[in-house]
Order: structure tokens, then C-alpha cells, then sequence
């Protein structure tokens, strides 16, 4: 807004807020500590000498200084946030209360296991409703986040092959794969081969099957895909991957869409990862922390990372040693036990809807979806229009052509008109895509209010309204940032130098 | 069911919107033998508020937490005092309910925060440059050594003995997936050993802790002129941030990464998780750095401001040749970290690590007075080793018996190592009350006569 000036630079509830670096009075401190006791120091001549240079502030301007910062951000709690793949569902409040209480937030993942029965219970309970919900028979919980479970899951199965005295090579990828799937396959040492996808967004079986062979290790598939489509073929794809020995690994990145209606055990599958912080509503906290277990098949559960809780019938007792297992775990991929905290908000979530709210749920985000698909279709370009939709739905740039608007442009629009943006650009295999996963927490209104934009902001386009477009967002605390400069010479902290 | 704000007659002007006549309709694409005709039947069905209270809080009640019972629990996560302040701004909407920062125009908050934290972390750890954090000090510690191997594209990492061993099985897992090798030094108990002629042309790094997993301090300066010449990186990891308020810092020894566990500055115990990974490096070798990282830049009138940058090193862009499959931080953690630490600022960090050190120092010369305990460490921050004349495991649960969480046994990390069974690790913090101390040391008496 380079035509309204403040003298502060400040616009009204918006305000201009220094780094901390930039606020420091020495000796500042937000927190009062008892006296150090007087004791002979055993720190072995490596005391510090110098300053850290760290700043410090009092309570209420710290208060202050986050608070500013937090009204710069658009949320879940803000509005709607239709960001396609990330299911930016509202976050009970609930949750986060249960996660805080005395016993489970304070509890040292190392105490004796008779000081921890409760929080073993729990763990062991959020396995077993991930378990019925996806007919699965075993469940990793320790994976930090959703490609720290696709690494597991990928482990897993390669341990099962080592067993069997091959790694194997390959691992098939769809080309509308996230970009966890390769990295990942590359961080377990195979190589990576992609699979065309057909004109109707699935991946193409006959190529598939080409692909096959025995040096394939695994396919990782994601389903509903990245277009936001059921794969039809999935049983048919199941069998012809085990048909050369391989497994199916299954990013359920999309288990949003069908949890309650398809267990992913009844498709053939052999390990999926659940994001907690997607389906499960876990909140996404800024980029984390989530968490990721991964089910796993009768196949591949033997594998397993330690540690796992097991019910003994006589209490629980938790698994840390591969020489305690009477498995073959293929070892360790976290420290401790997995994101406890993320365990308790998921089962808080898991039994308040209960199992016929989370049937509800999935129907509902994928009610919603297709709502927006129907009554866009005529003015935005929907890349697969054939079928019904499942929890997302893809659009790409073809709508655009000749309005000189991108589908940044049109990103950036939205955001001045307070609604965060869709996902942009994924998956790759459309040009310009525009992904949006409305979820089911959204309500009609919100929809209908949404439609309208985006359809009013289509005819502005077309109108020939392109710099207006180009010039946008106007309206928010900074307007489009300069990404090459930041890329080129890297500022990744402050320095004194620097102000 | 309260968070499903659909009616039914929304729902059926919707459906007709579509043109099918029910949901169902919408899973046409499913094959429709694996379709499910009605919710999974084997689980409990919706329950209201008070009811899902009652039944999580029924299982936190089963458990011994720390702040209800003494603790001397550390071995890589530590029970402190977190200020209210921390807990009250993470729960802001806008930071608890917000994405990663793509739309950086509307995630200014998220973004200078990770700015701060990044600073404070280089700032700490007496290095360069530093990430928008890592899932936790174990999995950073494996990215570490990936990144060694990476930079001097040599393939064999060697650990101290003195690593925590969770940090060392996450490692040698990827070890073992990934084709490299890793040489693990013996369970350096007694602060002897010397890890210097094992590098050879071949090693990438060499990992060793400060304090070590078993409470040691060492200077690892030489260590680091031993690696450079034969162009190996020195990995330096910590668990226990606030000693990094009282030491010489890794990045004045000669480190080339810096790793390690951020817990205890902001974050609860939470049962191992979730935490807060720390990871900094040295300038040249930012671009082989993993994580997100956040950058200072301007916008298109000229102000300052910040967005996720580097990314071509990341899974979105380079795909299998990325530097890791990581996709996200640990953003929450990382912003109670940051939110804690401003509050502490030099003065108060200073004085949290003094006041660690010296309560430390209190109960290890208390115990050393003890018959059947023999404190082992000669230099330590808030953490030491203790022989006792049995057992550590039956003598913890027997503890636990009386109430008091003492300590954490050193075979619960070393279960093959029947020889370490009398060593238990005590850790000390401002938490620990004078009451504490007199429960621990009635408590040991008891057991050990």
C-alpha cells in the first residue's frame, strides 16, 4: 500500500514489529530465577568467556513482540484455506488440552514402564483405531512426520526384501508424485523410474506393468492421487506389483478423503503413512511438528522399527531393543518413542467423531469438493472433469490463457481478498495447477462466498484486468517478496553489520 | 457431530448441486467390493466433549508425571520450567493453526520468528548459519552425517562412544539403507577415549557429544585441526541445550555442523516427543545443508521481509536428487524455543545454565558421600554418571516404588551391555527442589543397604 503513509509505518491493526536483535536493552530478562548457589565449578576450564549476543526482553514485551508477529499470519483460525494435498482442517481445541495434561506432557519418555502404563495405553489405543480404520494389522508409530513415514514405510520393505537375500533397485514412481516419494526412494539407495500417468489423471497400468520386474523393489503410489482421483485400478495395480515380488507403498498423505469408507488393507496395499497432522487433525503449527505412522501388511510388520508398545494381557511393556523383539525390526528412525503429543490430540480427534464421524467427515470433505468442482467447472478449467472428484480438485491454467494473468497472479489476488490460496503448481503433471481441498470443516456459506470470488475474479481476469493482478496482494503487512535476491546472496540471520 | 458444520439439508442441496443423489454416489471410482457400505464397526462411535475428557485423562491419571513425583531424569530430554508465556503465544490461532510459509505475504509472523530462531541457534552454538530446525536431535544428528558425506563425498562416519545411542541406531540405520559405513567407538564411560587415529582418508566425520551421553566436558579443538587434516568435518552434538549457556561453544572448537536436541528450552517432555532438532554449519557449506531455511529479502515496495529460500537443495524441486526428503521443521517447537529464549535473553540463560550447573554440582557431591554410590564424572554440566553397588535398573524401580524418578538407568540405552549394569545416569535442573534431593538420597540409602 505505497499510497497510504503512516508516520509509524503502521496500519492500524497491522503494526511494524523489529526483530528481537533490533528491541535489545542490555540486561533485559522475562523471566526471575533464584540466586546461583555458590559451588566449585566442574565445567574443566571450558567455561564460556565471551557474550552470546542473545537479547532479552521483559513479559510484557515479549507478549507484545509474538503477539504483533501472530497478526501477520493467515490460519486455519483466520478463514478458509482450501491448500490442496495439506488438509487444512479446523483443530479442536480439545486436543490441545488433552495434550497439556499432568501425566501425559510431563512424562519422560525414559521412567519405568510402571510410572508410564497410561501413556502406553494410549499409544497402544491410537494404533488400534489406525489399524481398524485402515485393516491393516500392525502400525509404526514412531515416524516423525509424513515423509519420515514414507522413509520407514520404504525401509520396512527393503528389509523384507534384504531377508529374502535381494534389495532389489527400482523403486516406480507416478509422475503426479510428491516429492517426498523419489527423494525418499534415492535416501534408501534405489533408483527411481517414472510412470506415465493417462489422460484421465491415473496412473497408466499398461506402462505400470511394462515397468515391472524383478528388480523392482516397490511402487509408491499415492491414493486418492495427487489429482485429487480415486485410482480406479488400484486392486489390479496391487496384484501385478506383488505378482513380481515387489511391494505397494501407498502415501496416504489423501487418507482425508476415504477414511471410514476404504481400508487400505482390503486394496492390496503394504505399508501407507497416515499424516496425524493432515487427517487427524493434529495442527500444522507453522511447518510442524506432524507425525507419521506407518501401517503396515502381515508382509512387511515383522520389519517394524523399534520401539513398539505390546499389551501383554498384563499390563503394557514397550519393545525398545531389536534383541528384546521377537520380530526383525530393521532398527531405529527417532529418538524416544514417536510424537507422543501428536498420539493424544489424534485419539482426542479420533474418538469425538467416533467411527460414524469420521465416515461423515470424509463424505463431507469430499461432498465439499466436489461442490466447488461443479460450480466452477464452467468458468475455471477442471483438468480431469470426467467422474466425481474425491477430497480435492484440480484445475489448471488453461482458463487464464491470454488474460497475461498467471496462476500466481490469481494466488496472490486471493490473498487480498482474505482467503489463503490454493496449492499452486502441484501436482506437476497439469500446467499452472490450482489444487484446492476445501475439507470437510468448511461450511456452505463459506463455499458459496468462495465461489463467488473465485468466479468474480475470473471475469476480472478475462476483463483484461491483468495488472491488477500483477500488482497484487496490496492489503497485506508485505507484498510480494523478492524470492531470486533471497536465493542469490542468502541473509539466514541478523548481524549487526547487516542493520 | 460438533466439528461437522454441514446440515443435512446443506448436504442435500449440494448433492443436487452435483447431480448425484448421495455421497455414496461421490466413491463411484472405488471398486465396489472394497467399498465399506457403513462405518467401521469394530470402534467406538461420536462422543461428546466430557466423555473423550474423561477416558484420555483416566489414562494420564495411570501415569507417575515429573511434575508431580522428584525427577532426575535426562539421558537426551530434561524436565524444566517453561514459562507460561511460551505455552499461552503458541497456541495463538495464528501460529498453532498455520502452514509452512508458502504464501509468505500472509506468513510474515511464521517467517521472522523462524529468522530469530535461526540467529539464536547460530548464535548458540558459535556457528554460521543454522535451519528452521530439524524433527528432533536423533534424526539430525543422521542428517548431519549424511551431509558430511555429501560434502567430502566419502562414505564412513565415526561416533564417539560418548553419542547418545538413540543418535547412533537412527544414524547407522541410514547407514545401512543408505550404503555408508559408521564406526561406533566402545561406551565411553570414563572420558578416555581418543577417536583421533581412527581418521583416515576415508572418513567423512567424526561425531562426538558435549556433554557427552554420559555427562563429560571435553575441548574437541583438537579433534577438529585432527579431521581438517585429512579433510574429514568434525560433527558436534549436544542434548542438553543449556549447557551451550555456560560452555565454550562447538563452533569456537573448530566444529563444521552443529546438531542437537532443543527440548529444553520451551518444550515439555511430552514422552520423547514432539521436539525440537538444532542444526548450524559452517558458511561454505549452506547449500548442503538440509531442512527448511528462512531468508531475509524485500518486497516489491522495498521493506524488508522474509520467505522460505534454498529451496532448490529440497524434495519439491530436486525430487530423488534432493539433500533430504525432509518437507517439514519442527515449526511449533522451534517457535517455543525462540519465545523462551527471548524471554531469558543473555542475562537469563546464563543464570538458568549457572543455577543448573551448580544444583548439579550439589547432588553429585552429596551422592559421591553415599555409600554404594560412586560419582564417576570429573567434569559435567547438569548430567553425571554414578556406579552403584547394584543394579541401577532394580534400584530405579524400586525407587519408583517410593515415588521418586531416579535417574535413568545406563542399560535402558545399553542393552547389550551387561557390564554397564550398576551405572545410572542423574540429571539435575532448576527444578530440582531441596525436597527432591533429600527424597533421592533417603531413597538410595534405603535401597542400596
Amino acid at each position: 500500500m505505497s499510497d497510504l503513509h503512516t508516520i509509524t509505518g503502521n496500519q492500524g491493526l497491522q503494526i511494524e514489529e523489529p526483530l528481537i536483535f533490533e528491541q535489545d536493552t542490555p540486561g533485559k530478562c522475562g523471566v526471575d530465577l533464584p540466586d546461583v548457589p555458590e559451588v566449585k565449578t566442574r565445567l574443566g576450564g571450558l567455561a564460556r568467556e565471551g557474550k552470546i549476543g542473545l537479547p532479552g526482553m521483559t513479559e510484557p514485551d515479549t507478549v507484545r513482540h509474538y503477539m504483533r508477529l501472530s497478526q501477520k499470519n493467515y490460519a486455519i483460525d483466520t478463514g478458509f484455506y482450501p491448500l490442496g494435498s495439506c488438509t487444512m482442517k479446523h483443530n479442536p481445541r480439545l486436543n490441545e488440552k488433552m495434550a497439556r495434561l499432568g501425566g501425559l506432557a510431563d512424562l519422560h519418555p525414559l521412567q519405568p514402564n510402571s510410572t508410564v502404563q497410561g501413556a502406553l495405553e494410549l499409544i497402544d489405543q491410537c494404533a488400534h483405531w489406525l489399524k481398524e480404520l485402515t485393516g491393516m494389522p500392525a502400525v509404526a508409530m514412531s515416524p516423525a512426520a509424513g515423509a519420515h513415514g514414507e522413509l520407514c514405510g520404504l525401509m520396512a520393505a527393503r528389509a523384507a526384501h534384504e531377508a529374502k537375500g535381494n534389495p532389489r533397485k527400482i523403486v516406480l514412481c507416478p509422475e503426479s508424485a510428491h516429492g517426498t516419494n523419489p527423494a525418499t526412494a534415492a535416501a534408501c539407495g534405489y533408483k527411481v523410474e517414472s510412470i506415465p500417468a493417462t489422460s484421465d489423471g491415473r496412473v497408466d497400468l499398461d506402462a505400470l506393468k511394462a515397468a515391472l520386474n524383478e528388480d523392482v523393489a516397490a511402487i509408491m503410489l499415492t491414493n486418492p492421487n495427487t489429482c485429487g482421483l480415486f485410482e480406479r485400478d488400484i486392486v489390479e495395480i496391487a496384484e501385478a506389483v506383488h505378482a513380481v515380488g515387489a511391494y505397494f507403498y501407498c502415501d496416504g498423505a489423501n487418507f482425508n478423503a476415504i477414511m471410514g469408507r476404504v481400508r487400505p488393507g482390503d486394496l492390496g496395499i503394504d505399508c501407507m503413512h497416515i499424516n496425524l497432522h493432515k487427517t487427524f487433525s493434529t495442527p500444522h503449527g507453522g511447518g510442524g511438528p506432524g507425525s507419521g505412522p506407518v501401517v503396515l501388511s502381515a508382509a512387511l510388520a515383522p520389519y517394524a522399527p523399534v520401539p513398539y508398545v505390546v499389551d501383554t494381557g498384563d499390563g503394557f511393556k514397550l519393545v525398545e531393543h531389536k534383541a528384546d523383539s521377537d520380530q526383525d525390526p530393521f532398527g531405529r528412525i527417532k529418538g524416544f518413542h514417536g510424537q507422543m503429543g501428536m498420539f493424544i490430540r489424534s485419539l482426542s480427534y479420533m474418538m469425538s467423531h467416533g467411527s460414524d464421524g469420521l465416515r461423515q467427515a470424509s463424505g463431507d470433505a469430499v461432498l465439499n469438493a466436489n461442490y466447488l468442482k461443479a460450480k466452477l467447472q464452467d468458468m475455471l478449467t477442471v483438468s480431469f472433469p470426467d467422474g466425481p472428484c474425491m477430497h480435492e480438485v484440480l484445475f489448471d491454467d488453461r482458463f487464464l490463457k491470454d488474460t497475461g494473468v498467471t496462476t500466481l497472479d490469481f494466488a496472490k489476488m486471493m490473498i487480498d481478498e482474505g482467503v489463503h490460496p490454493m496449492t499452486m503448481y502441484f501436482p506437476l503433471v497439469v500446467h499452472g495447477a490450482l489444487l484446492m481441498e476445501p475439507t470437510e470443516t468448511e461450511n456452505k456459506a463459506t463455499l458459496d462466498k468462495f465461489i463467488h470470488m473465485i468466479r468474480e475474479m475470473t471475469q476480472k481476469a478475462k476483463d483484461g484486468a491483468a495488472e491488477s493482478f500483477k500488482s497484487a496482494p496490496m492489503l497485506t503487512p508485505r507484498r510480494r517478496l523478492d524470492e531470486t535476491k533471497a536465493a542469490r546472496s542468502p541473509v539466514l540471520k541478523w548481524t549487526e553489520a547487516a542493520e | 457431530m460438533r466439528y461437522l458444520p454441514l446440515s443435512d439439508g446443506d448436504r442435500k442441496e449440494m448433492l443436487e448441486t452435483i447431480g448425484v443423489s448421495s455421497i455414496d454416489d461421490l466413491y463411484c471410482d472405488v471398486p465396489a467390493d472394497v467399498l465399506l457400505d457403513s462405518h467401521v464397526q469394530t470402534l467406538p462411535t461420536v462422543r461428546g466433549e466430557l466423555e473423550v475428557e474423561r477416558a484420555i485423562s483416566a489414562m494420564a491419571k495411570k501415569n507417575t508425571g515429573c511434575n508431580s513425583a522428584p525427577s532426575f531424569l535426562g539421558a537426551g530430554l530434561y524436565h524444566h520450567h517453561v514459562p507460561a508465556t511460551v505455552d499461552y503465544m503458541i497456541q495463538r490461532g495464528e501460529f498453532l493453526t498455520s502452514y509452512t510459509p508458502y504464501q509468505p505475504e500472509v506468513s510474515q509472523g511464521t517467517l521472522q520468528y523462524l529468522f530469530e530462531f535461526q540467529t539464536q541457534v547460530a548464535m548458540l552454538t558459535g556457528m554460521d548459519v543454522a535451519n528452521a530446525s530439524m524433527y528432533d536431535g536423533a534424526t539430525g544428528c543422521a542428517e548431519a552425517v549424511l551431509m558430511a558425506n555429501r560434502v567430502t563425498k566419502r562414505n564412513k562416519a565415526i561416533l564417539s562412544g560418548g553419542l547418545h545411542p538413540h543418535y547412533r541406531d537412527v544414524t547407522r540405520t541410514h547407514a545401512h539403507f543408505n550404503d555408508f559405513e559408521v564406526v561406533s567407538a566402545e561406551p565411553d564411560v570414563d572420558n578416555v577415549e581418543d577417536l583421533i587415529d581412527l581418521i583416515d582418508d576415508a572418513t567423512s566425520c567424526v561425531v562426538v557429544q558435549t556433554p557427552s551421553f554420559f555427562g563429560h566436558l571435553n575441548d574437541y579443538t583438537k579433534l577438529a585441526e585432527a579431521c581438517h587434516a585429512k579433510k574429514a568435518l568434525l560433527v558436534v552434538v549436544f542434548t542438553e541445550v543449556l549447557s551451550l549457556g555456560a560452555l565454550k561453544t562447538p563452533g569456537e572448537m573448530g566444529a563444521d555442523i552443529v546438531v542437537g536436541e532443543g527440548q529444553s528450552v520451551g518444550n515439555a517432555l511430552n514422552f520423547g516427543g514432539p521436539t525440537v532438532g538444532l542444526f548450524a554449519v559452517r558458511q561454505k557449506y549452506l547449500r548442503q545443508m538440509p531442512g527448511r531455511v528462512c531468508g531475509e529479502t524485500v518486497d516489491a515496495d522495498g521493506r524488508r521481509g522474509w520467505v522460505l529460500t534454498l529451496s532448490t537443495r529440497e524434495q519439491h524441486i530436486r525430487r530423488e536428487k534432493a539433500t533430504s526428503n525432509i518437507c517439514t521443521n519442527s515449526g511449533l517447537c522451534a517457535l517455543a524455543f525462540n519465545i523462551h529464549m527471548t524471554l531469558l535473553g543473555e542475562e537469563g540463560l546464563t543464570k538458568l545454565s549457572a543455577l543448573n550447573h551448580a544444583r548439579a554440582c550439589q547432588v553429585a557431591d552429596k551422592l559421591d558421600t553415599l555409600d554404594g554410590v560412586e560419582v564417576l564424572n570429573e567434569t559435567f554440566f547438569n548430567e553425571f554418571t554414578v556406579r552403584l553397588s547394584k543394579s541401577a535398573t532394580e534400584v530405579i524401580d524400586q525407587l519408583a516404588e517410593r515415588g521418586v524418578l531416579g535417574g535413568v538407568p545406563v542399560r535402558r540405552l545399553y542393552q547389550d551391555r551387561p557390564e554397564l549394569d550398576n551405572l545410572l545416569l542423574v540429571a539435575v535442573t532448576e527444578t530440582t527442589t531441596d525436597e527432591d534431593i533429600d527424597a533421592l538420597m533417603a531413597g538410595l540409602t534405603e535401597v542400596l543397604s
